[in-house]
């Protein structure tokens, strides 16, 4: 037999031999919250946002990492896993500086949407504020190590899907930071193919392409000067 | 090598020995003490007092008494051994004249304090006896026997049967009970599985594995290669960290001992039995101690914990099936399969069997290592074997279990020590740190102090224990500063429920333990600090 009869949320499903509960639900049409997984690359359970309660397991297990099981009972949501959830979200939000008003990602971010998601409307935490810089070198792409939450979906796409392996992780706990190479600037980077999958797999701001930027979208008004000028004194060049 | 080759090592070993001996602890304590020129000394003097042929200096490991140290013990002048502590260099004259019934001021240990007297030694039985860098040493006193017996009168079954029977179980903290380990290991289907010895050890104030590594390190390895034995696996990695050259140079030396006497390698006592041990060294990282983030680190990649199940045992190191145990589990196997599950497990309590090694340190009057019977109440080892606290204070709590750990008050001093019960004290049995706090102690600096510990070491992979344990140390941080109100002690205990139960690897589900605790015993001492809160009573839960 190569299925497995489940139930989420009270809801009975099928689902293959070897997939993960989170594969199961989303065929289920069941959303669990997820933001280290990444459709395409292994998954890690990192985040902790998938955790889900399994009927007789006093442990929470990660939705991503876990495989289905015949007969199990898992509960997607409830008040224990939500607030959980939301804690996660402010503890990410306290952790470094996250300003979705000059955000290239505002809008299209998928922590901003988990947070509207879960109704978290503010941080309880002292914001930490650390001084992060941001990586400009490169000639297509940026990287603001104060929007990365360190979900690592850019190491793992570098690595297993364009097996570049320029993107990595540096350092332990909250100093922890990603890499391109041994630690050198981006812009210097000799394993970089520019793919940009790394771009691609961001859940925040924190790659993103150049000229996207906030600060870059300055408006160049000397072209309209120049041409009502050239209009008014009859500059052509005929 | 047969077992005849190694009686006969064994006997000409005997033979050579003469009649004193006069036993230097080599340790990292006492070599921190000028060990090693305290030893050089003593050779001289024998030189010099023309005793060459009757005494013996002998390097040996650690004694246990490491607040004495450095420690000299003699053997073969009285019945019992005389022990000279707080030695310097410039006293070997004086110990050697000794020898020769010349009177001297230095101070001697009383062999029969409670200290020694209430010690039952499996683990530590050749630490301080044996020269940690001399197989003939161990194999004098029946070294490798386990091992030959295991292979050449036991199954692989039986040899896992004994363990089970022995009811042996995991010294490194979590207490799995081993017998059913290896069982599983050695079910789990596989051509290739690995055995590891975990010598990651890195609580603060713990050093029973190091002591174990650099006293003696071939009861290590050959619990290791009964293990391999066991389960079918024929390659083992002993991961020791940097911090312990040490340990590390007396591995490297008892490896390359034993292969040359083919007690390791292809074809050991002439049995199809292949079993091979490499040393892997940690770059410091604490978390490298837990075992999915060990195998990681062996693999060569960053030490970082990853979700269980699979288990190691069905699926670790390079995906094969692998064992992992600590080094103490593995130095206790020689003893079980030479005096059987049976006699093991007639020590200790009902549930936890065997001995425990303990470093005993902190506020307490004798700072060492002790290797005790579960089920030993708590008074006894800090109030008779430690002597109480210094300067006629009072203890107020004893901390086991490292940041894993709590902190149990003085009331709760007469627990048995054993896994169940610390663990009904909200702490753990851990790997075998024991701090002594005084009643100078404040417990939310205590707690703090952990807190920090958690966040410097936390490997950034999971955000609860990332972000949590540095949130978690800035309320405690204003707890302390006297700028905190009850709103911020119910984020705190939020924190600790949040982090406890999200967290991927031990690590972080531990982490919250000696707030919990202290805040379960001492809770008064966080409310004094706390200030009024402007805004009313505490908002509890998140919305």
């Amino acid at each position: 037999m190569s299925a497995r009869t489940l139930t989420i949320d009270g809801k009975q499903i099928s689902a293959e031999k070897g997939a993960s509960v989170l594969q199961a639900a989303t065929e289920a049409g069941i959303k669990i919250p997820t933001l280290c997984h990444l459709e395409g690359v292994y998954d890690v359970g990192a985040c902790r946002l998938c955790l889900v309660e399994v009927k007789g397991i006093n442990k929470l297990l990660p939705a991503c990492t876990t495989r289905v099981a015949e007969g199990i009972e898992v509960t997607t949501n409830s008040e224990r896993l939500n607030k959980y959830r939301r804690m996660t979200l402010e503890l990410l939000f306290a952790e470094r500086n996250h300003v979705c008003a000059v955000c290239v990602a505002n809008g299209h971010c998928e922590l901003q949407s988990l947070a509207y998601g879960l109704g978290l409307d503010h941080v309880r935490y002292d914001y930490i504020f650390p001084r992060w810089e941001v990586d400009d070198t490169h000639r297509l792409f940026g990287m603001d190590h104060n929007r990365c939450i360190l979900c690592t979906r850019c190491v793992r796409s570098c690595w297993h899907i364009e097996g570049a392996g320029t993107k990595n992780v540096a350092g332990r706990g909250a100093k922890s930071k990603i890499i391109t190479d041994l630690n050198q600037k981006w812009g210097d980077s000799e394993s970089c193919t520019e793919c940009g999958k790394c771009v691609m797999s961001c859940p925040t701001g924190a790659l993103f392409k150049k000229g996207s930027a906030v600060g870059e979208s300055e408006r160049d008004r000397t072209k309209l000067e120049f041409i009502v000028n050239a209009r008014e004194k009859k500059q052509w060049n005929a | 090598m047969q077992i005849e080759d190694l009686n006969a090592i064994a006997e000409k070993h005997i033979g050579s020995r003469k009649k004193i001996i006069v036993r230097t602890c080599m340790s990292a304590g006492c070599m921190s003490s000028r060990a090693d020129a305290i030893k050089k000394n003593l050779e001289t003097a024998v030189k010099e007092q023309g005793l060459d042929a009757e005494v013996e200096v002998r390097r040996v490991g650690c004694m246990g008494f490491c607040g004495q140290g450095p420690l000299v013990g003699i053997d073969g002048v009285k019945e019992k051994e005389i022990l000279f502590e707080h030695i310097k260099p410039e006293d070997a004259n004086a110990i050697i004249a000794s020898l020769k019934g010349v009177e001297s001021n230095l101070e001697i240990g009383d062999p029969d304090h409670p200290f020694f007297a209430k010690q039952t030694k499996i683990v530590r039985a050749n630490g301080g006896i044996i020269d940690p860098e001399k197989i003939e040493d161990y194999i004098a006193i029946g070294g490798y026997e386990a091992l030959h017996n295991a292979l050449t009168e036991m199954q692989p079954a039986q040899v896992v049967e004994e363990v089970t029977k022995s009811g042996l179980r995991g010294r490194g903290g979590a207490g799995f009970p081993t017998g059913l380990k290896w069982g599983t290991v050695a079910k789990s289907p596989g051509a290739k599985k690995y055995i590891i010895c975990n010598g990651d050890e890195g609580d603060p104030g713990a050093f029973m594995d190091r002591s174990v590594l650099e006293s003696d390190p071939h009861l290590v390895l050959e619990g290791m290669a009964i293990a391999a034995y066991a389960v079918g696996a024929d390659q083992g990695f002993l991961y020791v960290r940097a911090e312990y050259p040490l340990a590390i140079s007396r591995l490297q030396i008892a490896i390359k001992q034993a292969k040359a006497l083919g007690l390791l390698g292809a074809g050991i006592f002439e049995t199809p039995f292949n079993f091979n041990v490499d040393i892997r060294i940690g770059a410091g990282a604490f978390v490298c101690g837990e075992e999915t983030a060990l195998m990681m680190s062996v693999e060569g990649k960053r030490g970082t914990p990853r979700p269980r199940p699979p288990f190691p045992a069905e699926s670790g190191l390079f995906g094969c099936p692998t064992l992992i145990n600590n080094v103490e589990s593995f130095a206790n196997i020689t003893a079980i399969i030479k005096k059987g599950g049976d006699w093991y497990a007639s020590i200790g309590t009902e549930k936890s069997k065997g001995t425990k090694v303990f470093a005993l340190t902190g506020k307490i009057n004798n700072t060492g290592l002790i290797e005790v019977p579960m089920g030993i109440p708590l008074r006894q080892i800090v109030e008779e074997m430690g002597g109480g606290a210094p300067d006629g204070r009072k203890i107020k709590s004893v901390q086991t279990g490292g940041p894993s750990g709590g902190c149990i008050p003085a009331e709760f001093l007469d627990t048995p020590v054993d896994f169940e019960s610390l663990a009904k004290l909200g702490s753990i049995m851990g790997s075998g740190g024991m701090v002594v706090m005084d009643d100078t102690t404040n417990m939310v600096e205590i707690a703090k102090f952990y807190m920090e510990f958690c966040k410097d070491e936390s490997c950034g992979k999971c955000i609860p224990c990332r972000a949590g344990t540095a949130q978690m140390e800035n309320l405690l941080n204003k707890i302390i500063a006297r700028q905190a109100t009850q709103r911020d002690l119910a984020k705190l205990e939020e924190l600790c429920d949040m982090v406890k139960n999200t967290s991927l690897c031990g690590l972080g589900q531990t982490a919250p333990n000696p707030v919990l605790s202290t805040l379960k015993y001492f809770r008064n001492e966080y409310e004094e600090l706390l200030q009024p809160d402007k805004f009313g009573p505490a908002a509890t839960a998140t919305k």
